[in-house]
């Protein structure tokens, strides 16, 4: 048996590397285009066509190399190219738009001027062009789960075999099934979709529950607002996630599979359809995987895009045609899952990292990041931070150095007001938590959640309430309705917020909004409704005297909420005669005083803001305030 | 049978039976909209909380199965507080008017008010009513979104007479109603002579037309 399968896997390999040598023997450029959804959006399409046009027109040999994403979105589109003949080592470039595209064709591919000003740094130490490796957003990641992420090409099985993907399932395949659980209880994996719950023992539940056709499912619903990890590794790096399934479905002995994925991720469905029949074609997947009598079938279930599908109780009635409600548990889905079977749901990332830890062991695994949870953990960060995107990084790296060094801090010499951790059931730390450690307990702890891995930095200009107010419309909107906490409950949540945010607020909403936060907390059915308050009860923790000041002075900190705000002109810095704020008002309410400078109008302006975008630097006349009271009053002159 | 104790009472019981039903067999009134005999517990209506000895909050009892030697205690704060939110939640998108409506002095909501000392319009919650007052599309029956309540005993008990449901949950969040799947076809519906869910409703937010 294990003379089989080594036969079998080793021309799967060796078909590997022979393509890769030729790929990287040929002696012409690559060139390396990152096009997940992320390069897509800012012209990737268009970059990459305009170097196939450049190569034509100016006859030049080169190959290029679609790949997946790296995680650097602020860098998209994204382009390394590997010219050795010119001597320099593979550069990487950023924001390469099509015009830079062509422009890199003629001097760098055909004149070996690689255009330093463009350069973003070397992919290899070398003693021409300084390495992005000096960056600490490349420096301080660790990439377990998002290795090979940007480096292959998603739609080529062939890319991952050689970068020895699928060794960890041959490595499988020869132990029993209770040795690969032992390994992964071993590496201390807790589940990256949001809760932590070990995988180890999800596995061993799901091996010992009694079923004859357990079930495996990949959860890729991803529903928080502003979170896309699970987009761009299914994007980047199918295999790996297909690999960690069939280990486990091998584990626990199941023979079908699904990958559940929100019908809003196209490219994502196609890349994943299209991995599942290459491993198929290759045996390493279907009927008698690597000749041994191990089948398993994976299929692609598209979801609607339901946040509250991304609940495993839920997501299991989508599967299954009903409408996306929560079930209460008991039953787990390990015990009674789709159509009653046995069924293990594991989020992306975790499915993600069980090769990894079978092919490196769990001791290996458990070096990485803190004791109670070892590993990575995916950010997307977002919000007021100079290098957003994709970051991976050991557990226990604390948010100070995520925000400031990993990320650039935050750009426009703003201060740091807060972080919104885990999305819609996550919450808010101000400042002085910026030194808790990244980790499962230590989030919770302070009142946050590690979530699913969405990340929004805040600056001064930025208010909680408001930000608190968006959540809430996000869940109450998202709520499937089936229980009264989570259906009533976030709808009075949010209608306290806008009425704060609004200038509306009454004393006594903030007890009632502490108060009915525990109610929800305490009675709904489901994680939506349980967590749902977490961002009013952390902000209201940490931010409460930003609460207060909407309520009893009507004011808003942040400057942000609009009815709380004015604009005014000052008139000691408004330069006489000038008419670009007046010019880009479109509702007219700025006019001129009688000395020839400019006031708005109160009763007109609807605090768009745009004049004071336009005020010209030199003048900076337009302030923003906030009550509106401490706008000075002008009067219009009437229109003759 | 198993033996329990519910508020300090010895009562038996056949294993397995969901505690709610016990409570209720046994005169312990345990406030309930959602639950129907024979159906699978939705756990829909977060009123029949309880608490039972070793678990470190309130559970709902439609969902837990009676064990031997179980100490179950109906009448605590936290059980008490979470009913009457759960209620005043209720009420505040519920329109009261109660002389007008059929339900009257029959209505679960006048019960639960009356048992758990909630006003039936209770202060400091804004009031949310939907546009529809009456929804007229079905050829048979005539709906009422602001007496609903959404506890969804209609659409259970029209799959235990069915083996499907004709009506469904439909929209999301606040504006979550029940729905006919807008079915005007006599023909593929039962008519009058099924009014399983007019029974069952506990507010009467389905009638007959
Ligand atoms: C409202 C809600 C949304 C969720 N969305 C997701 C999701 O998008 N992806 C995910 O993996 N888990 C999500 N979960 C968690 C799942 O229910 C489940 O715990 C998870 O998929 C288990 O995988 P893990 O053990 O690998 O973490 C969500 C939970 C709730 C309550």
């Amino acid at each position: 048996m294990t003379e089989e399968i080594h036969q079998l896997f080793n021309a799967i390999r060796e078909e590997a590397e022979k393509r890769r040598n030729a790929f990287r023997e040929a002696p012409v450029p690559k060139i390396h285009i990152g096009m997940a959804t992320c390069g897509i959006a800012s012209g990737a399409i268009e970059t990459k066509k305009a170097f196939e046009e450049a190569l034509a027109e100016q006859n030049i040999e080169a190959q290029i190399h679609t790949v997946g994403c790296v995680g650097h979105c602020y860098a998209e589109p994204i382009v390394i190219i590997d010219h050795p003949a010119s001597g320099f080592p593979p550069v990487f470039y950023h924001e390469v738009t099509a015009g830079k595209a062509k422009m890199l064709t003629k001097l760098f591919l055909a004149e070996g001027d690689p255009r330093f000003e463009h350069v973003y740094g070397a992919t290899e130490e070398n003693e021409l062009i300084p390495s992005v490796m000096e960056f600490p957003r490349f420096n301080q990641e660790k990439r377990v789960v998002m290795e090979k992420c940007g480096r292959i090409d998603p739609e080529d099985i062939y890319d991952y075999i050689a970068e020895s993907g699928y060794s960890s399932l041959v490595k499988a395949l020869q132990l029993k099934p209770e040795e690969i659980i032992r390994e992964v209880q071993e590496s201390g994996l807790r589940g990256r979709g949001g809760a932590g719950f070990p995988t180890g023992r999800k596995w061993e539940l799901a091996r010992q529950a009694r079923g004859e056709n357990k079930i495996i499912i990949c959860n890729a619903d991803e529903g928080d607002p502003g979170a896309y990890m699970d987009r761009t590794i299914l994007e980047s790096n199918p295999h790996q996630v297909l690999e960690g399934m069939i280990l486990c479905a091998y584990a626990v002995g199941a023979g079908n599979a699904t990958v559940y994925v929100r019908a809003e991720y196209p490219l994502a469905v196609k890349t994943v359809t299209r991995a599942i029949q290459q491993a198929k074609e290759l045996r390493l997947l279907g009927k008698g995987i690597l000749g041994t009598d191990f089948d398993l079938e994976i299929n692609v279930f598209r979801g609607s895009g339901a946040f509250v599908c991304g609940e495993e109780t839920a997501l299991i009635q989508s599967i299954e045609g009903h409408r996306g409600t929560p079930q209460h548990r008991p039953p787990y889905p390990v015990e009674r899952g789709l159509r009653g079977q046995p069924t293990v749901i594991n989020n992306v990332k975790t499915l993600a990292s069980v090769p990894q830890i079978l092919n490196h062991g769990a001791a290996w695994y458990r070096s990485i990041g803190t004791e109670s949870s070892p590993g990575t953990a995916i950010f997307s960060v977002v919000g007021s931070v100079v290098h957003p995107g994709l970051v991976e990084i050991p557990m226990g790296v604390t948010l100070r150095t995520l925000i400031f060094d990993i990320c650039g801090g935050i750009p426009n010499k703003k201060k740091f007001k807060a972080v919104q951790i885990g999305g819609p059931s996550g919450g808010c730390l101000p400042a002085d938590f910026l030194d808790t450690p990244i980790d499962f307990d230590s989030l919770t702890e302070a009142g946050a959640m590690m979530g699913s891995g969405g990340m929004v930095v805040m600056d001064e200009d930025s208010c909680v309430v408001d930000v608190s107010r968006y959540f809430l419309d996000f869940t109450q909107k998202e709520s499937c309705g089936k229980c009264t906490f989570c259906r009533v409950g976030t709808y009075h949540l949010l209608s306290i917020l806008e009425r704060l945010t609004k200038g509306e607020g009454k004393e006594g909403d903030l007890e009632q909004l502490e108060n009915l936060s525990l109610d929800i907390k305490n009675g709904s059915l489901c994680g939506l409704g349980k967590t749902a308050p977490n961002p009013v009860l952390t902000s209201l923790r940490y931010f409460r005297d930003e609460y207060e000041a909407h309520v009893s002075e009507k004011r808003c900190p942040g400057k942000i909420c609009r009815a709380l705000t004015a604009f005014y002109i000052d008139l000691d810095k408004c330069a006489r005669g000038c008419d670009i704020c007046g010019g880009c008002c479109p509702v007219d309410a700025v006019f001129s005083t009688k000395n020839r400078k400019k006031a708005i109008d109160q009763t007109r302006c609807v605090k768009c803001g745009e004049c004071k975008v336009a005020c010209p630097p030199d003048y900076q006349a337009v302030k923003k305030v906030s009550p509106p009271s401490l706008a000075p009053f002008i009067e219009r002159p009437p229109k003759i | 049978m198993v033996r329990l104790f519910i508020d300090n009472k010895e009562i038996e019981a056949e294993a397995g039976t969901p505690l709610l039903q016990v409570c209720l067999s046994n005169d312990i009134y345990v406030p309930n909209l959602c639950y129907l005999e024979g159906t699978k517990p939705q756990a829909s209506c977060r009123l029949c909380f309880v608490e039972i000895e070793g678990e470190d909050r309130p559970v709902t009892s439609c969902t837990v199965e009676v064990r031997d030697n179980m100490v179950v205690k109906t009448d605590t704060e936290a059980v008490r507080r979470l009913q009457r939110t759960a209620l005043r939640f209720l009420l505040s998108t519920h329109h009261v008017k109660c002389k007008e409506c059929p339900a009257n002095k029959k209505c679960e909501l006048q019960r639960l008010a009356k048992f758990l000392k909630v006003g039936l319009r209770p202060k400091n919650l804004d009031r949310h009513l939907k546009e529809t007052e009456t929804d007229k599309s079905h050829p048979v029956f005539n709906y009422y979104p602001n007496r609903c309540i959404l506890c969804g005993r209609c659409i259970h008990a029209c799959k235990r007479e069915h083996g499907k449901a004709l009506l469904t949950f439909a929209k999301r969040g606040i504006d979550t109603v029940i729905s006919f799947y807008g079915e005007e076809d006599m023909s593929r519906l039962p008519g009058e002579k099924c009014i399983a869910c007019v029974e069952v409703c506990p507010v009467k937010a389905i009638t007959l037309k």
